[in-house]
């Protein structure tokens, strides 16, 4: 999947202003930004849903453009929305999906079954989605995705108002189709997601890339792992800021003075050995390794829009 | 053009499936046409006048026949708009079906509905003193006709499907149940003040309810105006100019979708 300088105008307002994605087959790539950042716009272009204002884009080796129906008979997209129809059994739901992208009866049956196997959905087959748990649901609709074993999936915020438990589950089938050589690109707005999931992170902002790489290559922008001293009174800050080195870091409010360190666990062993042999009773010590929260912060300068939310 | 044919029926399989798993929103579509057939037919009946004299009931069913197929559009909007808010109308567009399908298949479900409630309607008229006089095979034109303008409502409900949601498509009962009364389905036009009577005559549903009247034999055809004279030929007409406005702006509408 590439897309290079990708333009999309909605009224005056630029959604995407050149927007470039490279994404290798096989792997998992993490769309992530506040509301608003273009990524359902980036999905939606590379979906064939969205006509585009400038750049190019390909997907599965066709132009989203030019070649839009190679496109569709190689992706499938699982919007924000469940698509699952209430009223039709499980089982019915991926058979006219599958008669849909053109299978036979007898195809569409089959693949049918063997999706509700894979899914974990067999002995729901007959009941009506409207009994389906949200969980479920969001299973039978991956599912439906998957009628035609795409090349490329695009899941446009998969566990949006999932409890943690079906999140878990959702989880497991997506790295399960992975593992099968699907090459998947995920918009989320929940960064633990993009940690789980993702093998490169994009991170956009008013509709730009704003920083991209491995969660840890990101993680790692912001100076690694930091060790943090927490101490019961004030006058030892100044004595633990000298074992921590030049660039300590000391908030005098919470008693806290926090370096970055190259090497985890001998950092911890000399500063705990340091801190003894000066007489230092520290509070607490821990080696803390920037969250996906902390760069998305330092990136884009506010917070995800999730954190803001809660 | 074979997948289109495949793909409209399995569009429309879904939406009668939903019809047969739940009856509960079938009788409701029933339910009001039949209550009304009983209110307006005995209830109000013997206090109505037909234009020109006849029996009410035979004048009324006609009427009710019309403003079940211009409820029609009602249902169609709120199905295309709830496909297109949940995301299912991008589901079809991203996937290699036929896009004809995906309408062909809306106005077969739609089409196979309003032939069933007229039945219904029809069967409930019959039990309470309707009839047709003129023979089965003009009682059978004149149902064509009722469905004729079905298909072009299909086409207007999908253009404004698309372009509300479904909030307000719900609230589009507000405007279709005057639009169905200022005609000359339940009251002759002859009888209502001057500016209301012209806009009674030319609505395009008074020109089907009349033309069916004289197929069926039944009372309240005629009247001064030309709309009036010619039902026939404006029966034909005004769905195909419904058909001939909202096609094109239904398909570039779904085309824009892309915009």
């Amino acid at each position: 999947m590439l897309a290079e300088g990708l333009r999309k105008r909605f009224d005056k307002n630029w959604a995407l202003d050149g927007f470039d994605l490279a994404v290798p087959t096989g792997t998992v790539c993490g769309l992530l930004g506040p509301n608003g950042a273009g990524k359902t716009t980036a999905v939606r272009i590379l979906a064939t849903l969205l006509r585009l204002d400038g750049g190019r884009a390909e997907v599965a080796g066709h132009d989203v453009v030019r070649e839009a129906p190679a496109v569709r008979r190689q992706v499938a997209l699982n919007g924000q929305q469940s698509t699952v129809d209430d009223v039709l059994t499980g089982k019915e739901n991926l058979v006219m999906w599958g008669r849909l992208y053109h299978l036979s009866k007898r195809q569409a049956e089959t693949r049918a079954d063997e999706l509700l196997e894979q899914f974990g959905l067999t002995d729901a087959a007959d009941k009506r989605a409207k009994q389906y748990s949200g969980g479920m649901r969001r299973r039978l609709d991956l599912a439906s995705s998957f009628v035609m074993r795409p090349s490329v999936l695009f899941l446009d915020e998969p566990t949006t108002g999932l409890d943690p438990r079906n999140r878990g589950e959702v989880w497991r089938e997506v790295k399960r189709v992975v593992a099968e050589g699907t090459t998947v690109l995920l918009t989320t707005q929940y960064l633990d997601e993009a940690d789980q999931l993702a093998d490169q992170i994009v991170v956009m902002d008013t509709g730009r890339v704003a920083a991209q790489g491995t969660p840890d290559q990101l993680k790692s922008k912001l100076g690694g792992d930091r060790i943090e001293v927490v101490v019961r009174n004030a006058d030892e800050l100044p004595v633990v800021a000298d074992v921590l080195g030049p660039d300590a870091e000391v908030d005098p409010d919470t008693f806290r003075v926090s370096a970055a360190v190259a090497d985890r666990v001998a950092a911890l062993t000399r500063v705990t050995s340091a801190l003894a042999a000066k007489g230092v009773e520290a509070e607490d010590i821990a080696l803390r390794r920037p969250t996906l929260d902390d760069v998305f912060l330092a990136i884009t300068g506010h917070k995800a829009v999730s954190e803001v939310r809660a | 053009m074979k997948y289109a044919v495949v793909d409209s029926w399995i569009v429309a399989k879904r939406d009668l499936i939903h019809w047969v798993r739940e009856p509960v929103r079938v009788f409701a579509n029933l339910a009001y046409p039949i209550i009304s057939v009983l209110i307006f037919g005995l209830v109000f009946g013997s206090a109505m006048n037909v234009f020109g004299g006849g029996d009410y009931i035979e004048f009324l069913l006609p009427g009710m026949f019309g403003q079940t197929i211009a409820f029609g559009v009602g249902s169609t909007l709120m199905m295309v708009s709830m496909d297109a808010d949940r995301g299912v109308t991008d589901r079809f567009r991203a996937s290699p079906m036929s896009q004809t399908g995906v309408v062909a298949g809306r106005s077969i479900a739609d089409l196979v509905n309003s032939s069933l409630e007229l039945l219904v309607l029809a069967l409930c008229g019959l039990v309470i003193g309707w009839s047709f006089r003129d023979g089965l095979l003009n009682a059978l034109l004149a149902f064509a006709l009722f469905l004729w303008l079905r298909f072009a409502l299909v086409w207007v409900g999908i253009y404004l499907g698309l372009l509300v949601k479904p909030e307000a498509a719900q609230a589009s009962w507000m405007f279709l149940f005057p639009l169905t009364m200022f005609a000359n389905t339940f009251v002759s036009p002859e009888l209502m003040p001057g500016w209301l009577r012209v806009v009674a005559e030319w609505n395009p549903l008074s020109s089907t309810v009349a033309a069916a009247r004289e197929l069926f034999g039944n009372p309240g055809v005629g009247g001064d105006s030309w709309a009036a004279q010619n039902s026939l030929l404006l029966a034909v007409l005004w769905p195909a100019v419904f058909v001939a406005i909202f096609w094109p702006l239904s398909v570039l509408k779904y085309r824009n979708l892309s915009r």
